[in-house]
């Protein structure tokens, strides 16, 4: 990924949503008063060390220390209550859940996610994998589940983590309130490729959000090319259906990711590897190398195979 | 005796100790009396550890099992020390290959098993199975064979454990074992039952202590000690052993379940036959949260140990003090639920673990301002132990307050499994415990070994391991707030964390070469120190009362103390206790509250048969791993072993054995 | 201390072939696909067939990702959980096409009369190899240390590490 990500893409201290701005403000309050009271303890600390001592009376109990202990623990008590109160304050607002939003199934899988965006119009779902497009300024609202182990979703410019626990089905609802490219991680160790289950949230102005549901609900591409052809030809002929879908055709695995619009992704293997040409051939071959312990096969081509496959799947936008 | 007394400049902390040979049993100070010599001598020979080419397996003199106890818990310290120095390695730069993915998940289950199960825990017990018999003024711990099992559970459960490692058998699923990734489906193999078997291991070794330690509190306080004459230390250590004895359970019974379900098929754990994998979390931080307090409040005991002698008086506000170490204790077991504040559990419940997470503060916070205040009107003495206690508090409150930021929920969500908790554990459990241990180690080294540790290699090793540990951790914060997980083997350059994990990886090297010299000075100053004599430090505590090293039965005569600072305020010939018997290792038996004489208690000879016991026990926790039929036939075994150690001796009959008689002027029945 | 080291760099090298995660096929499985004789008549001096072991017959993450697969690739389409349904149960101790790796192996990637697909190109060959375990697994055929244990799903049957080793029939004389 040639793009640098500007810093703060996957940052809690440069929210971009509403959820995460209560939490970053929350956390400011928390970090000054924290470090006042750090503060204040450390100068008392020194203030005790280099004193300058009259006659010392050992076991003599000075009233003004004990005061001074008395007074240290009632305001210890009286910033906790304050802190705990603003903690509970902004609790209780984030789980103001707005009534409509758009509804997102994200389903972890080792070590992916598998996004589905669900309509009572079976011709309007979207499958997709790894990438999130929402529309800036609705709330989102992704149920979230899991296939097998306990995975974390976490996109923290826009809100807290949630975890996805096996037999369970949670919501999380988060709002982007600016355009961008936000960065999430998976934040609960789920095995060998933990580090490498990333995924990217899309939030786009209003309009062009309209059009990329109207792109993404469309089958996929029919190849133009002789060369896309024979790329189709190899995908088909390969071990690749078994577990991936290309809508629109006999490829209706449904173990792997969903390769409908594949080329419209910026990343493969959940924002592991750059989605472009030869990044793209190398997974193909092996895909070990980038994700060792990944689920995605090291695959063996005939020469004059991979090239068309390759091309092939980046038509797929 | 209250009453001024006046800081003498002559007084051995301030000026260097004569050079002594080792003890000749004359005691020190005001518990001798004249003719101890002789005395000396037979207590020694009834004393005495085993001896005999099998005397390794024998032994169950605290002293041996206490020295050997902090030896192999320091010695998985290193280990868990160079796996974390192979993590940072790896974390160093993006991208990097050091080490593969499944090793790097071996590498942090191990380092975090390694530190919480191996050497946290046990290490705060070893050091109290030395200490509390001689703070209390008792000639032994309780239950000395148990103590030489608990050991030899310990020590195998590591071996197991490690030997596991370098079979490629070391567990890869986090100390914490969640499932379903610890479930036979996605944990193949024999790795997570080694972990779960390693925790059976530990976890009968500290409660095994952790009743010895109370017995020993509560029954063999030497006469005159009441409850509120104890010192905090002691009070620290009851408080955690009865924490123990209510947490380990549940992560035994976690474990358990976990080897069901993975080796005889139980459901325990798979939601579609009726299990809930959020009944693992329970469990575990139901044992998880007090592990942390476990660890803490011995440090507690020890930052007052080494404040009140360093700072010429006792800590101020014993009360309070003692109070809040009790508070920290039952509070402790109801925060567990702030680890699952991500799991979609109800939020009204969950607040009120918030509440109670940021309450807790309040007894750690009045224990500071104790301290502080102890400061304020002592005077400080700046060895080496009072630096570490000090680095304590500059690193402890950072890492309370940063506790008290995770305990809010809304904050929790955004840092919960990020390296910002890695900054807070590593501030509480290193500033919080380790610095305290590292001090208590260097202020009791002169009692254990008889030498002094050097104070200018020790103020190095404070310094190098202050701002090492400050260089690792502050800037993991920062990681966590920028996005960084936790346990991740690697991360791409574009995330921008590079130059934090730099800095974090320069500084481990700065505080492994601390921890190297602070082993190094304890190493060589054990064979070549300074002769420390019987109280270098002018130290108020009981311990201070007998030679260093301690004979093997502690005290000649059992003091009779008045105050909470005995040596500081015994007359010339203090009270003390005779009529224990010479021949026979009697211990006096004393009363819980008041410590009034009640009765004598005969301790037993040393015995081969724990060693035994704690071997049949291991095998039989080895071969269930594999097969069923290790039960069947290690059972009958290891109950033969228990035979034997229970087997019943002759008591020896009163009037047998020559009294200890002292002139009668003296003596207090 | 020496001593130590060398034992621990010994064990190290030991390094339990159970516990190995094998990440991609190396060579040397590439190797064993040997096809399959479809008659018993050779040439030359009789030599007899020397049985080898599949590359993860001792090797329980391979035979995880078995049983993982057994499911993805729809095996359990026809065979069930073992039990059989159009296709006949793999976990007993009939064995109509061999009960060899490599009789597995090719039982998967030639395909055989009556029913059972080809694989060849469809399921890379390692990962049939890691079928090929599993499968052994069912009778109970692999040590039982290496082999699996319950799943995070509705149990159907026992789980592999507890069922009986079933000694294969031997193969009727005539086939196929």
């Amino acid at each position: 990924m040639t793009i640098v990500l500007m810093t703060g893409i996957q940052s809690a201290l440069n929210p971009a949503g509403v959820q995460a701005e209560k939490i970053a403000r929350l956390w400011d309050l928390f970090f000054w008063v924290s470090a006042v009271v750090y503060v204040l303890v450390m100068i008392f600390l020194l203030a005790a060390l280099l004193r300058r001592r009259p006659e010392i009376v050992p076991n003599a109990t000075s009233p003004r220390v004990r005061a001074a202990v008395s007074i240290a623990t009632g305001l210890t008590v009286l910033t906790l209550f304050a802190l705990l109160t603003a903690s509970i304050f902004t609790g209780r607002s984030l789980s103001d859940v707005p009534e409509r939003a758009i509804q997102i199934g994200v389903t972890g899988k080792q070590w992916w996610w598998h996004i589905e965006y669900d309509d009572t119009d079976k011709s309007k779902r979207i499958t997709t994998a790894n990438e999130i497009t929402i529309p800036v300024g609705m709330p989102v609202t992704v149920h979230l589940q899991t296939s097998d182990v306990i995975h974390s979703f976490w996109v923290p410019n826009l809100h807290g983590k949630r975890d996805l626990i096996p037999g369970r089905r949670l919501t999380w609802t988060f709002s982007a309130d600016r355009p961008g490219v936000y960065r999430g991680q998976c934040a609960e160790f789920c095995g060998y490729q933990h580090a490498k289950m990333a995924l990217w949230i899309n939030a786009l102005p209003a309009a062009e959000y309209a059009s990329w549901l109207e792109a993404s609900r469309k089958s996929s591409k029919i190849p133009s090319t002789p060369e896309e052809r024979k790329g189709q030809e190899v995908f088909m002929s390969s071990p690749c259906p078994l577990c991936h879908t290309i809508g629109g055709t006999e490829a209706a695995g449904k173990t792997g990711p969903d390769l409908t619009h594949f080329a419209s992704r910026r990343s493969i293997g959940a924002a592991s590897v750059p989605n472009r040409r030869e990044f793209l051939a190398h997974w193909i071959v092996d895909a070990q190398h980038f994700k060792p312990g990944s689920l995605m096969p090291s695959m063996t081509l005939e020469p004059g195979q991979l090239e068309p496959l390759v091309v092939y799947l980046e038509s797929l936008r | 005796m209250s009453g001024t007394r006046v800081i003498d400049e002559a007084s051995p902390l301030t000026q260097p100790s004569p050079p002594r040979g080792r003890g000749q049993g004359e005691g020190a100070g005001p518990y001798s009396l004249p003719g101890d010599h002789g005395l000396h001598r037979q207590l020694e020979k009834t004393w005495s550890p085993a001896t005999g080419p099998l005397r390794w397996f024998m032994q169950i003199d605290h002293h041996v099992i206490g020295k050997r106890f902090i030896i192999t818990a320091f010695i998985w310290f290193a280990l868990g020390g160079v796996l974390a120095a192979l993590m940072r390695i790896q974390l160093s730069r993006p991208g990097n290959t050091f080490l593969s993915a499944d090793l790097y998940n071996q590498i942090f289950t191990m380092h975090g098993t390694t530190m919480m199960f191996l050497f946290a825990v046990p290490v705060m017990e070893a050091v109290a199975i030395y200490m509390i018999p001689l703070l209390v003024g008792s000639r032994a711990l309780a239950f000395p064979r148990l103590t030489a099992f608990s050991y030899y559970m310990f020590l195998f459960g590591g071996i197991m454990l490690y030997t596991a490692f370098f079979l490629n058998i070391g567990p890869d699923a986090g100390w914490f074992s969640y499932v379903p990734l610890a479930s036979p489906e996605f944990a193949p193999g024999k790795r997570v039952d080694i972990w779960s078997q390693l925790v059976n291991f530990t976890e009968i070794s500290a409660i095994a202590v952790a009743i010895e330690l109370i017995v020993t509190i509560l029954k063999q306080r030497t006469p005159g000690m009441s409850v509120n004459r104890m010192p905090l230390y002691v009070w620290s250590m009851l408080v955690t052993a009865f924490m123990i004895i209510f947490a380990m359970p549940a992560v035994m019974v976690g474990s358990l379940y976990l080897l069901l379900d993975r080796l005889v098929g139980t459901h325990l754990f798979n939601v579609a036959e009726g299990g809930d994998p959020l009944l693992w979390q329970h469990l575990f931080w139901f044992f998880g949260h007090p592990e942390v307090y476990i660890i803490f409040i011995p440090a507690l005991g020890m930052v007052s140990s080494i404040i009140t002698t360093f700072c010429r008086r006792p800590v101020f506000g014993y009360t309070a003090m003692v109070l809040s170490q009790v508070a920290t204790g039952f509070i402790g077991f109801g925060l567990w639920v702030h680890h699952m504040f991500t799991t979609g559990l109800p939020q009204s419940g969950e607040s009120f673990f918030t509440a109670a997470s940021m309450m807790i503060a309040i007894p750690s916070g009045i224990q500071i301002f104790c301290w502080i205040a102890t400061i304020w009107m002592g005077r400080p003495v700046y060895k080496p132990p009072l630096m570490f206690v000090l680095g304590f508090v500059a690193i402890f409150v950072l890492g309370g307050l940063s506790g008290v930021m995770v305990a809010s929920i809304p904050i929790d969500l955004q840092v919960h499994d990020t390296f910002f908790v890695v900054a807070h554990l590593h501030y509480v459990l290193i500033g919080g415990a380790v610095f305290p241990l590292l001090g208590a180690l260097y202020y009791w080294f002169p009692k254990i070994t008889g030498r002094l540790m050097n104070d200018r290699a020790g103020h190095v090793s404070f310094w190098l391991i202050f701002i090492g540990f400050n260089l690792t951790f502050f800037p993991m914060h920062k990681l966590g707030l920028i996005g960084m997980p936790r346990r991740v083997y690697t991360y791409l350059s574009e995330t921008g964390w590079g130059q934090l994990n730099l800095l974090a990886t320069i500084g481990s090297v700065v505080l492994a070469l601390g921890f190297l010299t602070y082993f190094i000075n304890a190493l060589v100053c054990a064979k070549r120190g300074e002769f420390a004599g019987a109280n270098p430090w002018d130290g108020p505590t009981l311990e201070w009362a007998t030679d260093s090293p301690p004979p093997h039965y502690n005290f000649i005569h059992m003091p009779v103390v008045s105050s909470t600072e005995p040596l500081w305020h015994a007359p010339e010939h203090a009270p003390l206790v005779t009529g224990l018997s010479t021949t026979a290792k009697e211990v006096l038996i004393t009363r819980t509250f008041d410590a009034e004489p009640d009765h004598r208690y005969t301790y037993p000879a040393p015995s081969a048969w724990p060693f035994l016991t704690a071997l049949a026990t291991a095998g039989i926790f080895l071969g269930l791993l594999f097969t069923p039929w290790a039960f069947v036939i290690g059972l009958p075994i290891a109950s033969l072993m228990a035979v034997g150690w229970f087997w019943p001796t002759t008591p020896q009959k009163e009037g047998d054995a020559p009294q200890d008689s002292a002139t009668a002027s003296e003596a207090v029945a | 201390m020496k001593r130590v080291l060398v034992v621990l760099a010994a064990l190290t090298l030991i390094s339990c072939e159970r516990e190995e995660r094998k990440f991609r096929q190396t060579p040397a499985e590439a190797a064993l696909q040997k096809r399959e004789r479809l008659v018993s008549l050779v040439a030359g001096p009789y030599t007899p067939d020397v049985k080898i072991d599949g590359p993860y017959a001792y090797n329980a993450h391979g035979i995880s990702e078995g049983k993982r697969l057994f499911s993805w690739y729809n095996c359990v389409g026809c065979h069930a959980n073992g039990g059989g349904g159009m296709g006949p149960p793999l976990m007993d101790e009939r064995w109509i096409y061999g009960s060899d790796p490599e009789q597995i192996f090719a039982t998967i990637v030639e395909g055989r009369p009556n029913g059972m697909p080809s694989f060849r190109g469809k399921i890379p060959d390692h990962q049939v190899w890691q079928l090929v375990a599993y499968v052994q697994s069912l009778s109970g055929n692999v040590p039982k240390d290496a082999a699996g244990g319950r799943q995070e799903n509705m149990q159907v049957r026992k789980q592999e590490q507890s069922i009986p080793d079933l000694e294969p029939e031997k193969a009727p004389a005539e086939h196929p």
